[in-house]
Order: structure tokens, then sequence, then C-alpha cells
């Protein structure tokens, strides 16, 4: 395959600004000449040493946290910006989607701006003229199409950006986390019209958080962390590691902040004959772990000791949503477990087979209590741990459910 | 050198768009607009010849002519050296996010004032007739000084908006000088008034030889020296130069600082 965008060595530094880096006015240049004072910028590396190849009709998808280097490795591809050092070489026009409606002048109306932009992106007078009505059928403004562009929404501002950018008909389309465009009909155009230039053999380079996105567009993946390229190869793969690289990070700062919370925001209470002295949130293969699946099994193992003995005693759990709602409260009582005598010390395990939770944050209260409600110690809301999802659904917990689908034979009489 | 020339050239067919963009907001009530255009002008024009030719009594002869042949120039160039001089940063959004030639915003500028020139240029020939003075086929050369005129602040103002990005106070000086440097050009008082022993500090202003061009050919019915339009084209390109040095060391860190 012919290759459309090929990155050697690239990297890519910025200056500071402020400070006593490098004057911003005349006056501060003026002093600084005359104090001697020698203006050296200070400079941070954005990427570095970055290589890339992208064939011809591959789906590139760029993926990292904020500040990890992505959108600047687009500009770059987009010759926004030039690498300090290497090569960027492209073929083909190239249409960045990275801001919609940059350069629209507030003045002047809709179609004219179509002309100008689309002529900024490289397009000649003559092609302008012969798009400008699909592209105005595309951002389907309806009479606003002759309205100086100040009056418009953000949404019609950026419908009409996506539009000429699309129409532009790049070899090369560059794309940075502009998908979410307006309403659901227009976003469903987007997407379509993406898709059909993934059909017809262009080149995307999509710059994303969404992993989900990456995974159902992109052939190809890069991992940028601190301007470096961590992974890349297949999504699955790439994803894969990402997902984990986060989930540990998350997990030792929740590890961090559970443990540490117990005197402030939680609470704990009860007489404290029989004392929970610790809870270990692990997961199948018994790794403590704050940041779940969802579906994942969750296993949490308390440690006791009984200060002075007690004939009966209930352990119970509770899950909160960290704003407070309570999904599930249940005890060894309420179950009809049996709690035998507890030792002096000794450890309790539950075991939630399947967290069917969605995305979000959760607290994890247990409690042990006398059979009469009195309690010996009671852990509110002194654990947490955060529920991760790809699905996209929303609320509390996935029911389980199935769809049936059952078209009427055509001429059949109800 | 070339390369950042030929940038605009490439991009020559937006630059005219930008310029009718800039024309059309203007004029966008057509005959008010144009008003608006030749006010400014016209204004000056009368409150200069009140206090020169009326209160102070310069002796030359249809002062109200001399002095609106050496303003529409000066219009020009002082208009295309304000607006042009926050282009750029007025443009931040744009020429961050679109690959895109930022020197062509300045020449934008220079452009869409030069239209407003032209476009007052005929009130200036209607006065002069009106006023019973001949014009003469040296108004045939009168597009030498123009593109000479052009090319000088192509180049100022190119290099103004660049360094703009990067002194943002570079504004606030720019009006000072800009109101000096009218009273420092023969523009209400011929260049010849000046005494001998100062004659030399006029050439000092790159803006003398050319303004005076467009005095004889407007004003005083006669073709311009040579020596004043060579010692402008001169002065040109040599801005020109300037220009291109500066464009090139800034032309790729404006995007990232704008």
């Amino acid at each position: 395959m012919p290759v459309a965008i090929e990155l050697v060595d690239i990297s890519k530094r910025f200056r500071l600004q402020g400070g006593h880096s490098q004057p911003t006015t005349l006056k501060s240049a003026v002093v600084d000449f005359f104090l001697r004072r020698a203006a050296s910028p200070e400079r941070f590396a954005v990427l570095q040493d970055i290589d890339l190849l992208v064939e011809q009709g591959r789906t590139l998808g760029i993926i990292g946290r904020n500040g990890s280097g992505k959108s600047t490795l687009l500009k770059l591809i987009a010759g926004i910006y030039r690498p300090d050092a290497g090569r960027v070489v492209t073929h083909g026009r190239i249409a960045a989607l990275i801001e919609l409606g940059a350069g629209f002048h507030p003045e002047l109306s809709g179609r004219e701006n179509i002309i100008i932009n689309a002529m900024m992106l490289g397009l000649s007078r003559r092609e302008v003229l012969a798009r400008v009505d699909k592209i105005i059928d595309f951002a389907d403004l309806g009479g606003f199409i002759d309205e100086p562009t100040r009056v418009y929404s953000s949404g019609m501002y950026m419908r009409l950006g996506f539009s000429v950018a699309i129409h532009v008909d790049p070899d090369i389309l560059l794309i940075d986390e502009v998908l979410a465009i307006g309403d659901e009909s227009f976003a469903k155009k987007c997407t379509d019209r993406i898709s059909e230039f993934r059909r017809r053999g262009k080149t995307i380079v999509l710059v994303t958080h969404d992993t989900g996105l990456v995974q159902r567009w992109c052939d190809d993946v890069i991992w940028l962390d601190g301007g470096i390229v961590r992974a890349s190869g297949s999504p699955k793969k790439v994803i894969d590691l990402y997902h984990q690289a986060i989930a540990e990070q998350e997990s030792d700062v929740l590890a961090q902040s559970y443990r540490t919370t117990e005197a402030e925001a939680g609470q704990r209470w009860g007489n404290r004959q029989v004392e929970i002295v610790r809870v270990r949130l692990t997961d199948r293969d018994g790794q403590e772990r704050y940041v779940y699946e969802s579906g994942e099994s969750m296993t949490a193992t308390f440690a006791y000791r009984v200060a002075k003995p007690v004939s009966e005693s209930v352990f119970s759990f509770a899950i909160l949503r960290a704003d407070g709602l309570w999904i599930y409260s249940t005890n060894t009582a309420l179950r009809q477990v049996i709690v035998p005598a507890l030792g002096a010390t000794g450890e309790v395990t539950l075991t939630v087979e399947r967290l069917d939770l969605l995305v979000g944050s959760y607290f994890f209260d247990v409690a042990v209590h006398a059979p009469d409600g009195a309690p010996y110690d009671y852990h509110s809301r002194l654990y947490g741990f955060t529920i991760r999802s790809d699905s996209g659904e929303i609320g509390v917990a996935p029911l389980p459910h199935r769809w049936r689908f059952q078209p009427a034979d055509e001429g059949s009489v109800d | 050198m070339l390369n950042f020339l030929s940038e605009l050239f490439v991009y020559r067919q937006v630059l005219l768009v930008l310029v009718f963009r800039d024309l059309k907001a203007r004029y966008r009530g057509s005959v008010l607009g144009l008003l608006w255009t030749l006010l400014n002008p016209l204004l000056l024009m009368a409150t200069y010849s009140l206090v020169f030719a009326v209160y102070v009594r310069v002796e030359i002869p249809e002062y109200p002519i001399f002095v609106f042949s050496g303003l529409l120039p000066w219009i020009w160039f002082s208009s295309a050296l304000m607006s042009g001089a926050n282009s750029i940063v007025d443009a931040g959004t744009l020429i961050k996010r679109v690959a895109f030639a930022p020197q062509v915003l300045p020449a934008v500028a220079v452009t869409a004032t030069l239209v407003n020139f032209l476009l007052a240029l005929p009130l200036l020939l209607a006065f002069a007739l009106s006023w019973g003075l001949p014009i003469t086929w040296a108004i045939l050369l009168l597009p030498i000084p123009i593109a000479i005129q052009f090319v000088f602040t192509l180049a100022l103002t190119i290099t103004v908006s660049m360094l703009g990005v990067r002194y943002r106070d570079l504004n606030h000086l720019l009006g000072n000088v800009v109101t000096l440097w009218f009273f420092l050009t023969p523009i209400v008082y011929p260049a010849t008034s000046v005494p001998d022993r100062f004659r030399a500090s006029l050439l000092v202003n790159p803006l003398t030889p050319l303004i005076v061009s467009f005095q004889d050919i407007l004003y005083r019915g006669r073709p311009p020296e040579v020596l004043n339009l060579a010692l402008a084209a001169v002065v040109a390109l040599l801005a020109l130069m300037a220009a291109v040095a500066v464009g090139r060391r800034l032309r790729w860190t404006i995007v990232e600082q704008v």
C-alpha cells in the first residue's frame, strides 16, 4: 500500500511563556536588554522521537491522556506546526477537523463564509463554487445560511464548519475529538460520512479519549504518554495496555485516598466489642484493587478482633453510589447465613460474584452488630471502588434483558 | 526569501477573497460605506485647509488640493499599518487550527486599504478639476509610486504584525509613532519650505520621496523626479528584505504563541 503519512524521528518543544523566560512585551525586552538579562527561552518537550507510518486507506487512532501530545502530533501532520527535529511527509490533500468553523467572519453570512473557509482549506474558487450547494444541504441550516454567522448557535456554527471540512474531499482527514456535534441526527450524519470516507479508501487519523470509538473504527492505534509512544499496534492490544495502566494508576490513587480518609470523610461507630480492624478489596486473583470492570467479581476480606466475647453477631455490607444512593444492603441474618462463634481474631470473606454496576464511584460499607441491631463496629463510607465500562449505558445497574423482533408478514391480517 | 513571499502567491486566491470580505463588510451599507471611507480624508483636508490656508496663511496656491494629494497616500499607509498590525493576533484561533500562511493577513489589510485609496482618487481629481488645476499626462505614471508604496507598506505591516505577536505592547507604541510620523512627513507643508540646513533630515523619512512624488503627479501636474522614485524603491526593497528576515524567523513560532 502506498504511504499517506510518514513521520520520521519527530520532536517538538514549546517555549514557556511568561516569567523571565522570554519577554512578552517590548518594554520588558528593552529592560532586559539594558539590565543585560539574557533571555533564554525555557522549552519543554511535547513530543520526542516519534516515528509513524500510515498507509493509505488506514484509520489510525491516537489515544492518551490530556497533555500527552496527541493534539500537537495532529497539528504537525496538518502542517500547522513545524517539528523542531525530524520530518513530516504527507501525500494528498489534508483537512483537519480541529476546531470547526475557525476563521468564520461573524459579519458575513454562512454562504460567504463557506467560500472563504473552503478556500483556506485548499480548494480553488472554482471548486468551492461547484460544491457550495452540497455544503449548504449537508449543514441543513435552513434560512440561516444567508444570515451573518454571529447570530448562529454554537451547534449551527459547528455544523457548517463540519460540512465545509468534509466537502473539501481530503485524501487525509484529521479528526480531533469533534465527533460530538450538535444533535443526535447530525452526529449520525457525520459518522456516516466518515464511514463512507473509510470505504472510499481515504486515510483517517483520529485523536480521542474514547477508546470505544477507537475500537470500532481504527485499524491501528498508538498510545502517547508524556510525548512518547508507549505502545502501538492493533486496537485491542493497545487499548488493553492503556486501560491497564489507567486502572493501575487510579487504583494507586484510590487506595491512597481511601486509606487516608478514615478520619475525615467516613464515619465509624459502635462499642467495639467486636472490631473490624482491616478491610481489603481484591479481585478474582487475590490482587488488591479498587477499580473493577462492570460484571467482575470482587472479594472483601475483613479482619476482626473480639475485645469482649459476644454470644451472637451479624455481619452486614452495603454498596452505595458516591452520591449516597443505596444500591444494596444486606446482612447475614437476612440471608440466614449462620455465623459461627468468633475466635479472638479472624477473617471473614465476602465475595460479590458479579459487580453488575454501571460506570461510577461507589462506597463499600461493612458492619458487625448484635442481632438486635446494636452496633459493635460500623464502617460507613470508608472504603470505595470504581466501576469502569465501555458500554456507554447509563443508570445504576444493567438489568438482564432480551429483545425480540418479529416483522409481520406482508399481507397478513391481525 | 522567496519561500516566504511565494506563500503569498500560493494563497493569492484566499488573499483576494479575504480582501473582498473586508471590503464587503465595510461597504455592506453600499453608499454609506463609501461615504465613511471618504469622510475621514475630507474632514482632515477641510481642517488642515482651515488651519494652514486661513489661520496661518501658508503661501501655497490651491492649498486644499495640495493637502489632499499627500493625505490620500498617507491615509492608505497609516490605515494599512494600523489595521494590519493586529491582523495576526486577531486571527489567532484561525492560524492555530488551519494550516495557513499568517503573512497573508497583513497583506490583506494593505490590499484592502489600497482599494479604499483607489476609490478616493476620483474625488481628488474632481476637486482638482473644479479648482482649475490641469490634469496632465503625468497621471499615467501614478502606478509607479503606488507600486512602490505598496511594497513598502506591505513590508512594514508584515514586520509589525509578526513582531506584535511576540511583543503585545507594540501597538500602543505604534499609534504614537504614526502620529509623529505624519507631522514629520511633508503633507501639510511642502518639502521645499523646510530650511536648507534641515533638508537632509527629510531624507531620513522613507515616506518623503513617495509623498512628494504623489504631490508632483496629482497637484503639480508634472512627472515625479526619478531620484525620488529610485530612493523610494530602494527603501522599499530594503524594508521587504527586513520583513522576510523577520518573517522567516517568526513564521512558525507565532503559530504557537499567538
